[in-house]
């Protein structure tokens, strides 16, 4: 914002604005929420670091190896990297102020994630069954609680997604659900990123190890 | 009904689960039932209920927030003392075959409940309180950045208070010490309610307060009033934006800590235990990788409060502002390079804790250069001493000695000797007394006037101020002597009786901040009786610098009538000085945010999940967990979430405080 806060005209200093316009709505939503995602973010940190620690520790449990299906992973992958594209389709539908073909899209990104989530509960299903729950060792216990996490984090993306189609069906492309979006948007971008490091540290890694 | 049904309904709730085996308990129930009562019974006779609800439950303004944090703080601080004095009490008493009058079982839970309280609901409460108040004045601003969210974040604080309040009537508190390390907070060693207590206390606290750092911090950023750069802004302003960077940074990796020790207790997997795999040392360095920066969210305001103190009192600029500023945020960055200097015996190595041990020296930089620099804004100052500076200095006083005990404690051969010893509980009184609960005393005698537009009794501000400061070192100094002499933290029974003066003493001690308490719940009945002579009408009862000064006292709902403009880093003063003349005339509509309810609301049902999830009472941990998401997605489906408030009544309050000010004159 720009306001002259020089001496005005007749050179007395201005002391207060005589005519201001007051912050438009939503002034600090992207600064807040940005700050929120690192904060998340930190919370994904310290579960790579217990990972770390902990991804070592079989406890003569299961390793990686016997565990991880990468062919599983790399479509489980490919899910969650396709949402994102079509969400950045979302993104683009919505500045041309489309709103069926916004909806159109963040109803794919929804089928995707939906397919990831439900991909994931078949890996983690199939695990259990095979013994390695998250009890039998600590390298386990650290394993699910990551990836879990990750997981809850892309199901709750998903129930926001379903609410923001509710309400821009409800009320249109209006600028509060624009800026809604927009925090979606980052929010399932940044599951993105995470699950990058997931794959690598997590799986690739630990199929090496 | 049959077992299985009550089981489904009430977990492992009880009627055994009640403590009516323990008189203490069961007296202070009652004394606590009667009390409830009568205040409840008082709220309804003189129908207040719905003024509270509508004016200050489901408020969004910052101001009336800040108060209520203050209030919980305040409250909590009487609970936290209560059990200083018993832990006194039981110490002085256990020698000479004595068992004193706690038994093992209450002693444990009583020394968890007193640093639990005193850090998490009277430390951070009066810390937050400040900041939600004063910051938004101090750079010109009509409100946080998400009003609402203010709202919520005091709600979770107090849903957090509320259980640990509840375990002290409802089964148990935990009996681990304040950090619950496993594997004595594990399932195996902690059957019971009490780590569970703990766990969803601080959960539900910590939402709030992460949330509210994040608020704070955007405020701080996007809010200001045209002309405050970064380094045009109030100390107390910049100190507690390193405070909220800190708390956002350090406070999710408590919440990750804190989820993993509760996955362990109640999924079995095994993070923190001693078998298949788990790590109880990984929970150590975690849980002080958030303990160390908390130390310094708590202290860093209060050397914000000193700085405005400092500098108001002694009728100078700041000394060093700029020095002042880049030490805060050294101290900010530092504080997550020390956290091992609380496990030195862990056994790291030489040079892991040569590391650390350094790093925890080198803080002792900024801090130092800050010290310098309020003794030389004192230097040739015309220092008033009234009650706001009088903390100060005690607190300059003080501090200093906790600094250096802190710096000899860093060293990692003497911490050896003195690890979990007496002198480390003196040490951390020493700074946390001096630092911080000094300041947030500073703090509130200075910005009282500005909050309710009386001052507050001196006279009885003064012996309180004499109480606790006397109290406080015949309270702790004792401790030096008895952890020098080797005696560890937390024991309940002696068995060398020489060792008992100290105690007697320290309990001596104790006493006379009980004293100092009750003279200050004196001093405020006194200042509300007394409020017509102790009237603030200025606005501006200290001659004071920063921009919250500029408003009246009380300052209106919506702080400033016109946004202000800043020249200078004292503000305020920069405007009397150049003859700055209050506006009178060409008052518009002021676009505010609304009331609601949904905060407290949704903290009720995050309390209420957590106490289903202590006693093991599934359907209504899953019932509040849904009422939370119907709520919270409710709620985004109002998009008015403000409204004007009419230019005429702009013009009522501006011609009220038109009036007032003519006749101070």
């Amino acid at each position: 914002m720009t306001v002259a806060v020089n001496p005005s005209q007749t050179g007395e200093p201005v002391f207060y604005l005589a005519d201001e316009h007051p912050h438009p709505e939503g002034w600090s939503t992207s600064l807040g929420f940005w700050i929120y995602l690192m904060s998340d973010c930190l919370i994904f940190a310290i579960l790579f670091a217990t990972f770390g620690v902990l991804g070592g520790n079989y406890a003569a449990g299961p390793a990686p190896k016997d565990l991880f299906d990468l062919d599983l992973v790399a479509v489980n992958t490919s899910m969650l990297l396709l949402s994102s594209i079509t969400y950045g389709f979302a993104m683009l539908t919505m500045q041309q102020n489309k709103v069926a073909q916004t909806q159109v899209w963040l109803a794919i990104t929804g089928l995707f994630g939906l397919a990831f989530i439900g991909i994931e509960l078949t890996e983690f299903a199939h695990m259990i069954h095979e013994g390695a729950t998250p009890q039998r060792s600590a390298f386990l216990s650290a394993f699910f609680t990551l990836v879990g996490t990750h997981g809850l984090h892309v199901s709750c993306g998903l129930i926001w997604l379903v609410t923001l189609m509710v309400q821009v069906g409800k009320f249109g492309l209006i600028e509060a659900n624009r800026r809604r979006l927009m925090c979606l948007s980052m929010f399932w971008h940044f599951l993105d990123v995470v699950w990058i490091g997931v794959f690598t540290f997590v799986y690739l890694l630990g199929v090496l190890r | 009904m049959s077992p299985d049904l009550l089981k489904l309904i009430f977990g492992r709730l009880g009627f055994e689960s009640l403590p009516l085996h323990e008189p203490i308990v069961v007296g202070t129930f009652v004394v606590v039932a009667l009390g409830g009562a009568a205040l409840l019974g008082g709220l309804t006779y003189f129908r207040l209920w719905g003024y509270l609800w509508r004016e200050w439950f489901t408020t969004v303004d910052h101001k009336r927030i800040g108060i209520m944090y203050m209030i919980l703080g305040i409250v909590m601080l009487l609970r936290g003392f209560a059990d200083a004095l018993m832990m006194r009490g039981q110490q002085m008493l256990a020698f000479g075959g004595s068992e004193g009058y706690l038994n093992a079982h209450h002693y444990d839970q009583v020394f968890t409940a007193h640093g639990v309280i005193m850090i998490f609901f009277v430390a951070m409460p009066l810390v937050t309180g400040l900041m939600n108040y004063v910051v938004p004045l101090q750079i010109g601003a009509r409100d946080v950045s998400f009003p609402f969210l203010n709202n919520f974040s005091f709600w979770m604080t107090v849903g957090g208070a509320v259980l640990v309040m509840a375990s002290l009537f409802i089964g148990e508190f935990a009996r681990t010490g304040w950090l619950a390390y496993p594997p004595l907070s594990n399932i195996g060693y902690s059957p019971d309610v009490g780590v569970d207590y703990y766990i969803w206390a601080l959960q539900v606290a910590g939402v709030g307060t992460t949330l509210s750092g994040i608020n704070l911090i955007c405020t701080i950023v996007k809010l200001r009033c045209p002309g405050m750069t970064m380094m045009k802004m109030p100390v107390f302003t910049w100190t507690s934006l390193c405070t909220n960077v800190l708390i956002v940074a350090s406070f999710p990796v408590l919440t990750v800590v804190l989820a993993l020790l509760s996955l362990d207790r109640y999924v079995g997997t095994n993070f923190f235990t001693n078998d298949f795999g788990g790590s109880p040392m990984m929970y150590v360095n975690l849980i002080w990788i958030w303990g160390h920066p908390e130390v310094y969210i708590l202290v860093l305001p209060a050397f914000g409060i000193f700085s405005e103190v400092t500098s108001t009192f002694s009728g100078k600029r700041l000394f060093g502002y700029t020095s002042m500023v880049y030490a805060t945020v050294v101290i900010t960055i530092l504080s997550y390079l020390v956290w091992l200097h609380h496990f030195f015996t862990m056994g790291s190595g030489a040079s892991v804790n040569s590391f650390f041990g350094i790093t925890t020296m080198i803080i002792s930089i900024p801090t130092g250069a800050k010290m310098f620099n309020w003794l030389f804004t004192m230097y040739r100052g015309r220092i008033r001493y009234e009650l706001p500076m009088m903390w100060t200095i005690a607190f300059m006083l003080t501090f200093v000695i906790g600094g250096m005990t802190g710096v000899l404690l860093a060293v990692p051969p003497a911490d050896f000797v003195l690890h979990n010893s007496l002198f480390l509980i003196a040490h951390f009184h020493n700074v946390i007394i001096g630092g911080v609960v000094f300041g947030a005393f500073a703090g509130i005698s200075y910005w009282f006037p500005k909050a309710f537009g009386f001052r507050l009794d001196p006279f009885w501000g003064k012996l309180s101020f004499w109480f606790w400061v006397t109290g406080f070192y015949l309270a702790f100094m004792p401790l030096y002597v008895l952890g020098l002499m080797g005696v560890t933290r937390r024991l309940r029974v002696f068995d060398d009786p020489s060792l008992q003066i100290w105690f007697i003493i320290a309990a001596i001690g104790a006493g006379l901040v009980l004293l100092g308490i009750m003279c200050m719940l004196m001093q405020f009945a006194v200042s509300f009786l007394r409020r017509e002579q102790l009237k603030d009408v200025t606005g501006d009862p200290w001659d004071a610098r920063t921009l919250e000064w500029a408003t009246s006292s009380p300052p209106p709902d919506y702080n400033f009538a016109f946004t202000p403009v800043v020249h200078d880093n004292d503000a305020w003063w920069d405007m009397k000085r150049r003859g700055y003349q209050r506006p009178l005339t060409g008052f518009k509509p002021i676009h505010m945010p609304s009331s609601t309810g949904t905060g407290i609301i949704l903290a009720g049902l995050a309390t209420a999940m957590g106490f289903g999830l202590i006693w093991y009472m599934w359907w209504l941990a899953a019932l509040s967990f849904i009422a939370m998401l119907a709520v919270g997605i409710g709620h985004t489906f109002n998009y008015h979430r403000d409204f004007d408030i009419p230019a005429e009544d702009v013009i009522r309050t501006e011609d009220a405080r038109t009036k007032l000010l003519a006749g101070a004159k």
